[in-house]
């Protein structure tokens, strides 16, 4: 399968744990749900980055989930981070909203779904850990303008539009900021728990 | 030239409007109302083998491929054709009597394919291959008909095109027509085999393959003096090889095997089909039968030879040393892992690159896209795990981009000639990041 997935290197790296460029995303050990969902959505053009949108266009289902398993079993090493200095209140806001949300504007935290350590949860929701804050912001943003979407019922769709731009600035610098845990692997799911219903828990 | 062209045929156009009412084709008449047939209860068997048949024959003319917007339903059309003209929207193909085709009759469809001419009669713009489709005959055209009228009806209305001035004028369509359009069915060639004839009728008729891999001039036309001879597509920005030169995709020296696994498979042990050949291979050849791709391998292996440009001299060929040594270093260190240092790869994981047609043409431009935005062969019944190609536009600057597909060009006995930076920003916008 290695070799087969030769086509993701020079972005995600050999074993998908990202690369240098501030960019692209470390895929290794997301739920691999997550991971085909995503795939699926760049064959289909549901979501929108030209490249990706591209490559995969003529791969068949069965091919994209078993590129989803395989990126999913991987635990790579996390690249050491400069983390950059940050304003204390910036980082103050996006701990807050990770880890208790805001109740007054009704934004759960961030861990409520993506996990205590922020490893994500089967089936369908990532990992926020190991990514830079350039790529958070990006898709936070592209969620809040609605050019990033779910199946529905849309739960991230309803955060990230009560999300200012300041508060996806403060999550994304704090997140990652964040050192890696000593086990990435994704919480088991876990339905009860969840602030809002997702399409992708389904 | 092109806008002499252009004016010559508003001209024509002009000229066209004059006698559109005596040229203009109208409505067929129509038949007593026929008895919708409540299938499939009452679904004979031979019904059932016309429908099959039908879902073949569309397969073969990878009719879902424009007829089916991404996301979309099958079929039912919307999906956006940009061309130089302006946006065209493919229509609605399925049975629904109201926004589909669900009230034509046989014989309007078969109009429809053999002329190009809707049902009520208005012309149809070119981007529906009608030129290619009027080769198919009759009975096929039923068969086609029969598997549409089978599949699911959707509701949704065609979207209007969004074509500039003049183009929006379908009475221009009857200039065009003039120039461009031939009509008739595929007639044998009673001096080829009938597997030849298979292939001939397939590869010209359904398979449309001269949209591509004919040049299209500024008019949106193709001229049968030249075709199969190769252009760049519009609006996809890829070039397609010409199929009669052996110096780009002329398969006069290849294996029929090679040929049929490239159409059929997606990959060969001579080449890999990416970009748009990748979604015709993914679409609609792969449902293609053994007997069926090996006759159109046998027919495209007999198409005749002219080398619209002769090879590169030997002062064209020259190269920088300098730049060659950087395209070495380049090729050693990210390509030849896979590719092989000597260039012949692991078909078919990993296609040669020493020896390829595709890499040697005179244009450059798939080559570079194919460092810039790497690539997957389809996914394919018979391959349907495909390798890939990573993107390297992140990672190369222009200088570096052209440095290693000149290196690739000229290396292990390549013809080709060497390409220049300049060449490469153009290319970068196609997919941006």
């Amino acid at each position: 399968m290695e070799a087969r997935v030769q086509g993701c290197v020079t972005c995600h790296g050999q074993s998908g744990q990202g690369t240098n460029s501030g960019y692209y995303p470390r895929i290794a050990g997301k739920p691999a749900g997550y991971l085909y969902n995503q795939l699926v959505a760049f064959r289909n053009g549901t979501r929108n980055y030209a490249p990706m949108n591209y490559l995969v266009a003529y791969l068949p289902d069965a091919y994209l989930r078993e590129m989803a398993e395989h990126y999913a079993k991987l635990r790579p090493p996390f690249a050491r981070r400069d983390p950059g200095s940050v304003d204390p209140a910036v980082l103050a806001r996006g701990e807050a909203l990770v880890k208790t949300g805001d109740p007054q504007k009704t934004i759960p935290a961030c861990a409520a779904c993506h996990g205590a350590s922020l490893t994500g949860m089967q089936p369908g929701i990532p990992g926020l850990v190991g990514l830079r804050p350039t790529y958070l912001t990006a898709q936070l943003t592209a969620w809040k303008v609605g050019e990033r979407k779910a199946a529905e019922p849309d739960c991230m769709k309803r955060i990230a539009n009560r999300l200012t731009e300041s508060d996806i600035a403060a999550v994304s610098a704090w997140l990652a900021r964040q050192e890696p845990p000593q086990d990435p692997s994704p919480e088991s799911a876990n339905l009860v728990r969840m602030p809002f219903a997702c399409g992708s828990q389904k | 030239m092109g806008l002499r062209i252009a004016i010559g045929a508003v001209v024509l156009a002009a000229l066209a409007v004059a006698v559109v009412l005596s040229m203009q084709p109208g409505v067929l008449p129509s038949k007593p109302p026929q008895e919708k047939a409540a299938r499939p209860a009452g679904a004979t068997n031979a019904e059932t083998l016309l429908i099959q048949k039908g879902e073949y024959l569309a397969r073969a003319g990878d009719c879902v491929a424009c007829h089916t917007n991404p996301e979309g339903r099958e079929f039912a059309g919307g999906r956006a054709m940009p061309t130089p003209f302006g946006a065209l929207y493919s229509p609605n193909i399925t049975p629904d009597e109201e926004t589909g085709i669900g009230q034509w009759s046989s014989d309007e469809f078969y109009r429809m394919m053999h002329s190009g001419v809707s049902r009520d009669g208005s012309l149809l713009y070119p981007a529906m291959p009608f030129a290619s489709y009027t080769k198919v005959t009759r009975a096929d055209s039923d068969a086609i008909y029969a598997y549409l009228m089978s599949v699911q009806p959707v509701k949704l209305k065609n979207r209007p095109h969004e074509l500039r001035f003049p183009f929006n004028k379908r009475e221009l369509l009857i200039g065009w027509r003039t120039l461009y359009f031939k009509e008739g069915e595929y007639q044998p060639d009673p001096k080829q085999s009938e597997q030849w004839n298979r292939g001939a009728y397939l590869v010209e008729g359904l398979g449309h393959c001269s949209m591509c891999h004919t040049a299209i001039n500024a008019l949106g036309g193709s001229k049968e003096s030249q075709e199969f001879e190769g252009g760049m597509i519009p609006n996809q920005n890829w070039y397609a090889p010409s199929l009669t030169s052996n110096r780009e995709a002329g398969l006069g020296e290849w294996d029929l095997k090679d040929i049929a696994d490239l159409l059929q498979v997606g990959v060969s042990k001579r080449a890999t089909v990416y970009g748009p050949m990748a979604e015709v291979v993914y679409n609609s050849l792969q449902y293609m039968t053994d007997a069926d791709a090996e006759a159109m391998a046998v027919y495209l292996k007999t198409l005749p030879k002219r080398d619209a440009d002769p090879l590169p001299t030997s002062q064209a060929r020259l190269v920088q040393p300098t730049v060659m040594e950087n395209g070495r270093k380049i090729y050693d260190k990210q390509c030849a892992l896979c590719h092989g240092a000597d260039g012949k790869g692991h078909p078919p994981a990993y296609p040669p690159l020493a020896g390829n047609q595709s890499i040697t043409m005179t244009s450059p431009v798939n080559s570079i896209r194919m460092v810039l935005n790497g690539g997957y062969a389809p996914g394919t019944k018979k391959n349907p795990r495909p390798h890939g190609m990573p993107p390297f536009s992140h990672i190369f600057d222009d200088e570096e981009v052209a440095a290693v597909v000149t290196y690739i060009r000229v290396a292990w006995d390549n013809s080709g000639a060497p390409v220049a930076a300049a060449q490469v920003p153009e290319l970068r916008k196609l997919l941006p990041e």
